[in-house]
């Protein structure tokens, strides 16, 4: 339990260094499920990795993960989220900044190279555009495929199907035709009984009638 | 093409333009036997030697993230048994960490102790896969026949605890699906008493090969330095020389009060990440055998009503149960929201899990930070200067296995 709390004073003490250096680039921080959220800036991302992988306090020398998330009721509709990990003081810290559909970020590769593939996979599969990123090109999705799969917007089933042509002895590309539309059910009744009176509800805050148990 | 990918080199360029100095392309894969999979890699050479890589991957893409935020948290686990498919319940762990952190869910005793043994079966798995067939990459062919054989025994082992030779699905949010038999858990113990010896036959047929050797050593060394700015973790970085483990800096169930030794390389070359690799088979044993020590009766999933399935007795007699029941197999559990990072020391490296939750019953988003991801990215400059012989020797060191690359 000690180890907890000492991790624990450790973020918040890491916290108060970060909002105090960061100044007018620092949006937001936050310590949530022992975890340190830090948000920026997209025009100060740069300098803000730069600090966090320098700073003898920080040393946050390895970038972890980069991440896109979509929003789409945002107005800047995209999450980057970079994880960094400091091996000197065991300790991760999560960089978030907001980037808008026609936006751009710059990319984080002169401070960490492995953003490379991570940042060219936000771009393939959200769309996000890394400013002066050395090789911008498609990672994961089909050669010549259109369109950003992980947003929202974009339908389960995607909008092409292949199979092998005999005829032509090659892959044909064809639009998607489902024998069955796919099934999404919608699960969010309410799990706790409805919010709603019913007559007859009044019953049961009665004295004379209890519920059993 | 329109995504800007204008950069395509096909080999019909070399050939006829062979009169110029550009430097010969060759495509490597995605059917080459030493690919590990479906990997392509654009190579460029000068004669034999590789002056620059350009590895394709996602041939194997599934969309697995995309389609994790159509599932609910249950039925997302088995998609984690797919990615990296030789040590599938390492990810599953993963996941249920972080479902388990946003819930602030108690594991029992029981399921911890099984977690770490059944993770600890999983990295020998993958650290036998990995050893023989880096071996079959340089030529060596008995090595892989030798290591599939305990692999089979293991998937027994995951068969009878699961059901499924491979694809577990065993690690649940708040536990393990099902408790493990004893006469399972003698069978483990035993075989425990007999791996030493074919490890050791193993390691006679490769460690001090002449040829083995010859192909391995010095080659593809990564520096420290280089380790951390490319995002190594697990045996990349540890065959650098840097005491960097999970289960001991960050530990994770009942790891920190188990013994355990973490083997460093010195050189940070293919052939002392090999060394590693058979040592942390090693250490993962005495890890199995303490987990079968402090195994205790006990349950082995939390009893949270909202959260994890009521117990089968339960269900003849009670409604409510039966209810909870069927709630939680058709629309499943509601995780609350939030965002969390968690990770484990999977065979291969960090193994990490981004989840983000809208207090629905589907994630919002999952993001998988594959190890082999971070690796495979490093070929270019790995490979720069090397033989072309050798680049299947840094695939194999690499460790890389497509279903958690291309996700």
């Amino acid at each position: 339990m000690s180890l907890t709390t000492a991790l624990a004073n450790d973020l918040a003490e890491l916290k108060d260094h970060v909002e105090a250096t960061l100044g007018d680039a620092l949006v937001h921080a936050q310590i949530a499920y022992d975890e340190l959220t830090v948000t920026v800036d997209r025009s100060k991302i740069i300098e803000t990795l730069r600090f966090l992988r320098d700073d003898p306090l920080c040393r946050f020398i390895q970038l972890v993960d980069l991440a896109g998330v979509d929003y789409p009721g945002r107005a800047q509709r995209f999450d980057v989220v970079y994880h960094l990990l400091s091996l000197q003081d065991n300790a991760r810290i999560r960089v978030k900044c907001a980037v808008g559909e026609e936006d751009t970020i710059p990319t984080a590769t002169p401070v960490y190279p492995c953003a490379d593939w991570y940042e060219r996979e936000a771009f393939d599969l959200y769309g996000i555009v890394f400013e002066d990123h050395p090789d911008m090109r498609r990672l994961l999705t089909d050669y010549g495929f259109e369109g950003h799969p992980l947003r929202k917007d974009f339908p389960l089933t995607g909008f092409t199907e292949v199979r092998w042509d005999d005829e032509q002895s090659r892959v044909v590309y064809e639009p998607v035709q489902l024998t069955q539309e796919y099934r999404n059910f919608d699960y969010l009744s309410p799990w706790e009984g409805p919010l709603y009176v019913l007559p007859g509800d009044e019953k049961g805050t009665d004295d004379v009638a209890k519920p059993r148990k | 093409m329109a995504d800007g990918s204008t950069r395509t080199i096909t080999v019909e360029d070399s050939f006829s333009d062979a009169s110029s100095d550009r430097p010969f392309t060759i495509n490597f894969g995605p059917q080459h036997p030493a690919a590990h999979g479906v990997l392509r890699l654009v190579l460029e050479l000068d004669g034999e030697v590789v002056e620059r890589v350009d590895p394709h991957i996602g041939l194997l893409h599934r969309g697995t993230e995309k389609l994790i935020e159509q599932k609910t948290y249950l039925q997302s686990i088995p998609y984690f048994d797919r990615l990296d498919y030789v040590a599938p319940m390492n990810q599953e762990h993963a996941f249920c960490l972080a479902a388990e952190k946003l819930l602030g869910l108690e594991v029992p005793r029981r399921a911890q102790v099984l977690r770490t043994l059944w993770c600890e079966i999983g990295r020998i798995l993958s650290h036998l896969l990995n050893v023989t067939t880096q071996a079959m990459d340089v030529g060596a062919l008995t090595p892989p026949l030798w290591g599939f054989e305990e692999r089979e025994k293991l998937m027994t082992f995951y068969e009878r605890a699961s059901g499924a030779r491979l694809h577990a699905a065993y690690f649940r949010v708040g536990g393990v699906h099902q408790d493990c038999p004893q006469d399972l858990i003698d069978d483990i113990r035993e075989w425990c008493g007999t791996f030493p010896a074919v490890l050791d036959d193993i390691e006679g047929l490769i460690t001090d090969n002449r040829i083995f050797k010859q192909r391995n050593a010095d080659i593809g060394v990564v520096t420290k330095e280089e380790a951390f700015a490319w995002g190594f973790s697990g045996v990349m970085l540890r065959g650098s020389g840097v005491p960097w483990d999970l289960r001991k800096s960050q530990p994770y169930e009942i790891y920190d009060e188990l013994e355990f030794d973490i083997p460093l390389g010195k050189n940070g070359d293919c052939y002392d990440r090999y060394l590693c690799r058979i040592e942390e088979m090693k250490e993962s044993l005495k890890i199995i055998l303490q987990c079968i020590d402090r195994l205790e009766p006990g349950p082995v999933m939390a009893r949270d009503a909202k959260v994890t399935p009521p117990l089968r007795a339960e269900m003849k007699h009670s409604m409510e149960a039966l209810i909870h029941h069927f709630k939680l197999y058709t629309e499943g559990p509601r995780i609350p929201s939030g965002e969390v990072y968690t990770c484990v020391e999977a065979p291969k490296g960090e193994f990490g899990v981004y989840l983000v939750s809208d207090g629905t019953n589907r994630p919002y988003r999952c993001k998988i930070r594959a190890p082999g991801y971070a690796h495979l990215q490093a070929m270019d400059w790995m490979c720069k200067g090397h033989m072309l012989a050798d680049v299947s020797a840094i695939i194999g060191t690499l460790d890389v296995v497509f279903g958690e690359i291309d996700r």
